[in-house]
């Protein structure tokens, strides 16, 4: 592990000073387990905590939220904002590994990651979430839609910077559950993640581990709509195409995709009864 | 690339000149002979390595020295005070919460910084808390316990317990 390290002070700093096979900094717990592991060429780190606008959550015109890149998982779990209007952001980055890995883990590193098991991603998805990636040509915004493009990929190109998660504030009072398997309760990657949500906009399902990237089925959100919580449950186990690995079977996260969202859509009933 | 880390460790400023890829942890072993701090699985799976970085635990070994340049950092170390062991160590030994010892400076550290959190936490919440701490040896029984324990304990200290 051999890289040089540098603080930068602004955005603009850091995205001049991305050069091929350079790699942002924020957390870092993703990244120096990767890096040491030999999975990254890393020949400079760009440390971005130390940029303030990147350091907070702020409320947006439209009461959405804007979370910066350095925010960790653990600050977006207790913010006040979050918890009371954005619940399942709470839950779901409370899924990711244990307290302390989210004291230092943020949410734009989750997401960067790219991982089709990223927990933080269901709820993303639900929220209609947009990020805004800086590059030396200007700032853009990509929908949560188009930026997990496979395991591992996402809509970035080298020296882009993901300065921001966008919230938008229609997203608000979607309540619900994140319904998670894994061999264990804590720091485990999930085996399943099914978002199973309702808002004033209707319903949400958002899948998680169980495909190259993870999925809203909307599909399975009008059958809910309409509903009809087994045929979600069909809609859903068919749109995953989930692998075979050490933590599962196809088959047994195919399945357990259609308990989770019946099981879910259950729970909203329960709690509005 | 050689950069000057100026932290405070267990109370005291420190000045220490690293490489650019050094591990807070490997800064910790090898530059202050702070060997409290373990290195098991270096990739932030097990919390041997736990340290509290301006008062909340973080893997030492997911975070570069070149990181904590003006930040403050705990170890377990600097828990005791003028000889006189934290109330979580306390805790620990009169439960019997050690066996090999390799996890116990992690456990605590995490505890500690879990119970400046949350001062009356329930046996779920220390459970969760300690999710990042891996112990082969007790089966963690004696662990939570030692954690409630020190929990009351410190609560009574402060006068706010029952």
């Amino acid at each position: 592990m051999s890289f040089e390290y540098i603080s930068a002070r602004t955005v603009e700093e850091a995205v001049a000073l991305a050069e091929p096979d350079t790699r942002y900094l924020a957390g870092g717990t993703d990244l120096l387990p990767k890096v040491r592991a030999g999975k990254y060429r890393v020949s400079r780190v760009i440390d971005i905590k130390g940029i303030p606008e990147l350091g907070g959550i702020c409320e947006t015109q439209d009461r959405g939220l804007k979370i910066g890149a350095a925010v960790t998982l653990s600050e977006v779990a207790r913010h006040e904002a979050v918890r009371s209007r954005f619940p399942l952001l709470a839950r779901c980055c409370l899924a990711i590994g244990a307290w302390p890995l989210r004291n230092r883990a943020t949410l734009v590193g989750n997401v960067c990651n790219a991982s089709p098991a990223a927990d933080s991603a269901p709820a993303l998805l639900a929220l209609d979430a947009s990020f805004v990636v800086v590059s030396r040509n200007g700032t853009r915004m990509v929908h949560c839609s188009n930026f997990f493009r496979g395991p591992g990929i996402c809509a970035v190109a080298e020296g882009d910077l993901v300065a921001a998660v966008l919230v938008p504030g229609d997203a608000a009072n979607i309540q619900g559950n994140y319904l998670r398997i894994s061999r264990r309760r804590g720091m485990d990657l999930a085996t399943v993640g099914v978002l199973v949500g309702r808002g004033p906009m209707g319903h949400r399902v958002c899948l998680a581990a169980v495909a190259p990237v993870p999925l809203r089925v909307r599909d399975a959100e009008a059958a809910l709509d309409a509903g009809k919580p087994n045929e979600a449950a069909a809609i859903a186990r068919a749109a995953a195409s989930p692998i075979t690995d050490l933590r599962g079977t196809a088959e047994y996260r195919r399945e357990m995709v259609g308990v989770l969202v019946r099981r879910g859509a259950a729970s909203l009933d329960a709690e509005q009864a | 690339m050689r950069h000057k880390v100026t932290v405070k460790v267990n109370g005291t400023v420190e000045t220490v000149t690293v490489d650019s890829s050094k591990t807070l942890l490997r800064m910790l072993r090898e530059d202050l002979d702070l060997t409290g701090p373990k290195e098991g699985c270096n990739e932030g799976e097990c919390g041997a390595c736990m340290v509290l970085l301006d008062g909340r635990p973080v893997h030492a070994c997911l975070v570069l020295a070149a990181e904590v340049d003006g930040h403050e950092v705990t170890t377990i170390e600097g828990l005791s005070r003028d000889g006189r062991l934290h109330p979580v160590q306390a805790a620990f030994l009169r439960h019997s919460a050690v066996q090999c010892g390799f996890c116990t400076p992690g456990m605590v550290i995490t505890a500690v910084g879990l119970l400046a959190e949350n001062p009356d936490p329930t046996e779920a919440e220390v459970r969760q808390a300690l999710a990042g701490n891996l112990c082969r040896c007790t089966g963690y029984r004696q662990i939570i316990d030692a954690v409630l324990d020190a929990a009351r304990e410190l609560r009574e200290q402060q006068g706010v317990g029952p």
